[in-house]
């Protein structure tokens, strides 16, 4: 059970003058039950890579092997029924009459009663923070947010193994963020689930992953534990990212409190060590 | 610029989006909304999803009109059908998905489209689409198909439509929401600068937190409903009241709120880094600063 990508390549419009190599010679091996974090600048291949993971885009040369099925293989219902994924855009996988449409669409095919579907599309419409109201209307009816939350909902009823989320955030509001973000931590660590996540955000990154790929024009830039991709952030920035605002002001602090961690990526972890050092309140006046 | 002249006046304006079925009831998505968006100011606008943004946005670029009350842009008021061309060309609006927006079968077309409906001659078309190009950093996907860039780089090429209009306020709605964090900054500095250096109002509507510190006033909008307008300072340092709304405030703002929780009395109206190394500095014990 795990994402293998091999020799990967993938070419937009070959022979054509708009050629675009958007992949080159990708090796990246994903396994069961990581979260992993893709970064990376605009147009650097993110949305492509992810692609493969669910058989949308075939491979141009080089394979990639999930849970043992080849995309290229005729195999593709059961690859869609084990990877969910949650695309850029949420109009891209919105289509029907209602919002309970939508959602129940996938479920549909499942075999599950009626009844089943019924509660488990309240169950999840909840779960991303919408009430119920909300399955009567016409996804396009919705806000963008709101439709990036119907559109999430669909993929989790799904309960696929690997979930893979491209920019979920965008157009969630703070609150929204950190309650689906919340549950897609849990259902990681009790289900044991796959979970990828494309984003721009480096402090989501920073606060979820443990493991970080950074893309950069169509290659693997870095690969590695938050710690390490975060300590490095000119190099980060030179390739179009950043570090979370906390890393520059641990840094910043740090010329002048010289053992301060500045390898410190969250609010929370930055308190901690800023405590350590000026004890905790109330020695402020020493 | 003068700050004192308004640009956008929105008076006692509700908006209802008529159900189009009868099963279902409408939805009123703006009620008594009034504000006045002063000629020359940068101002963000927050509020968790469904609160109403992109609606009041519609509004200011007459794309809707309100159900009661009026809206008045660069002294026209949007219910005026003859006036419709003038409205549109003073604000130019970049939509939530750029889907939306782009209309063209190549970029460079697209970019175009704008100043072409305002009747821009050819010549001053052409500069205009390639300064544009080049001010987003998209001059290399210039003969693209649209429908062939990435995420984040349809939002830039929506961005520079907007850009070739050179409008006098633009609307942005969420038109950040898919840039990598270099681009996120570039196109803030770019709103910046139209916004210094021409006098071009901008209205950024975002749920990034650290790009509403970075503008004039903050109007933060809740269940359709005006709930807070003030500079970013004053909205921010409220940092139950925010969150209780559903939003967030910048890191350094909430280390600073922590800290506080622990014993502290730093300001709460840290913005920025340097704010917030300047505090620190002042609470450290004295042999061990500078
Ligand atoms: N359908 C397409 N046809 C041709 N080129 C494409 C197509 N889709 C994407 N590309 C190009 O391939 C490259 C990689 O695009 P991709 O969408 O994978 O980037 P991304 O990392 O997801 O970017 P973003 O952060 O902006 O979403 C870009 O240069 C883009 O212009
Ligand atoms: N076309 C529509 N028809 C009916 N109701 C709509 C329509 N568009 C939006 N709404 C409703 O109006 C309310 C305000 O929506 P609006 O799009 O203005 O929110 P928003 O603040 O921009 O949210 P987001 O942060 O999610 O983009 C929401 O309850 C939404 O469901
Ligand atoms: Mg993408
Ligand atoms: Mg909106």
């Amino acid at each position: 059970m795990s994402i293998i990508v091999e020799n990967l390549s993938y070419i937009y419009m070959p022979d054509t003058p708009f050629e675009k190599v958007a992949l080159k010679d990708i090796n990246l091996k994903i396994e069961k039950g990581e979260f992993a974090g893709i970064i990376g600048h605009t147009g650097s291949g993110k949305s492509t890579l992810i692609q493969h993971f669910n058989g949308l885009l075939k491979p141009s040369s080089g394979r990639v092997l999930i849970n043992g099925i080849d995309t290229t293989g005729k195999e593709l219902r059961e690859l869609r029924r084990d990877v969910g994924v949650v695309f850029q855009y949420p109009e891209h996988q919105l289509f029907e009459e209602t919002v309970y449409k939508d959602i129940a669409f996938g479920l549909i095919k499942q075999n599950l009663t009626q009844e089943q579907v019924d509660a488990e599309i309240r169950k999840v419409i909840q779960t991303v923070g919408l009430k119920e109201s909300i399955l009567d209307k016409s996804p396009f009816e919705l806000s963008g947010g709101q439709k990036r939350r119907v559109a999430i909902a669909g993929v989790l009823a799904m309960k696929p193994s690997i979930l893979i989320l491209d920019e979920p955030t965008a157009g969630l509001d703070p609150r929204g963020r950190d309650e689906i973000f919340g549950f897609i931590t849990k259902i990681h660590e009790t289900m044991g689930i796959t979970v990828i996540l494309v984003s721009h955000s480096m402090e989501d990154v920073a606060r979820l992953v443990d493991r970080v790929i950074v893309m950069n024009d169509g290659q693997i830039e870095l690969d590695g534990p938050v710690k390490e991709v975060f300590s490095d952030i000119q190099r980060l920035e030179g390739i179009g990212l950043s570090a979370p605002q906390i890393s520059y002001m641990m840094q910043e602090l740090k010329k002048i409190l010289p053992d301060i961690n500045d390898r410190v990526y969250t609010v929370s972890a930055a308190r901690d060590d800023i405590l350590r050092h000026l004890g905790a309140g109330g020695s402020r006046n020493d | 610029m003068s700050l004192d002249k308004s640009i956008i006046e929105v008076k006692d304006v509700s908006f209802v989006y008529k159900s189009s079925n009868a099963d279902r009831p409408d939805v009123t998505a703006l009620s008594d909304m009034n504000l006045s968006i002063r000629e020359g100011e940068f101002l963000a606008v927050l509020g968790r999803n469904g609160s109403g943004k992109s609606t009041l946005a519609k509004l200011m670029n007459a794309l809707f009109l309100p159900t009661s009350g009026t809206i008045i842009v660069n002294g026209l008021d949007t219910t005026n059908e003859e006036l419709l061309w003038d409205i549109r060309s003073s604000t130019g609006m970049v939509f939530q998905n750029p889907d939306n927006q782009i209309v063209g079968n190549v970029v460079e077309e697209d970019v175009a489209f704008g100043p072409e409906n305002l009747g821009i001659p050819p010549e001053e078309i052409r500069i205009r689409v390639d300064t544009a190009l080049e001010t987003i950093g998209m001059t290399e996907f210039k003969e693209y198909a649209p429908h062939r860039l990435s995420g984040g780089q349809k939002q830039r090429v929506a961005i520079a439509g907007i850009l070739a209009m050179k409008p006098k306020c633009i609307v942005l709605d969420e038109a950040t929401a898919m840039l990598d964090p270099i681009g996120r900054k570039e196109v803030m500095r770019i709103l910046r600068k139209l916004n210094t250096e021409e006098g071009i109002t901008i209205v950024h509507i975002t749920h990034h937190m650290d790009e509403a510190g970075k503008a004039d006033r903050v109007l933060v909008i809740d269940e359709g409903k005006r709930v807070i307008v003030g500079t970013p300072r004053e909205v921010f340092s409220d940092v139950k009241r925010i969150k209780k709304l559903g939003l967030d405030v910048p890191q350094v703002t909430e280390l600073m709120y922590e800290l506080n929780k622990c014993g502290y009395n730093f300001p709460t109206d840290i913005l920025t880094v340097e704010e917030a190394i300047a505090c620190l500095k002042q609470s450290l014990p004295s042999g061990k600063e500078l």
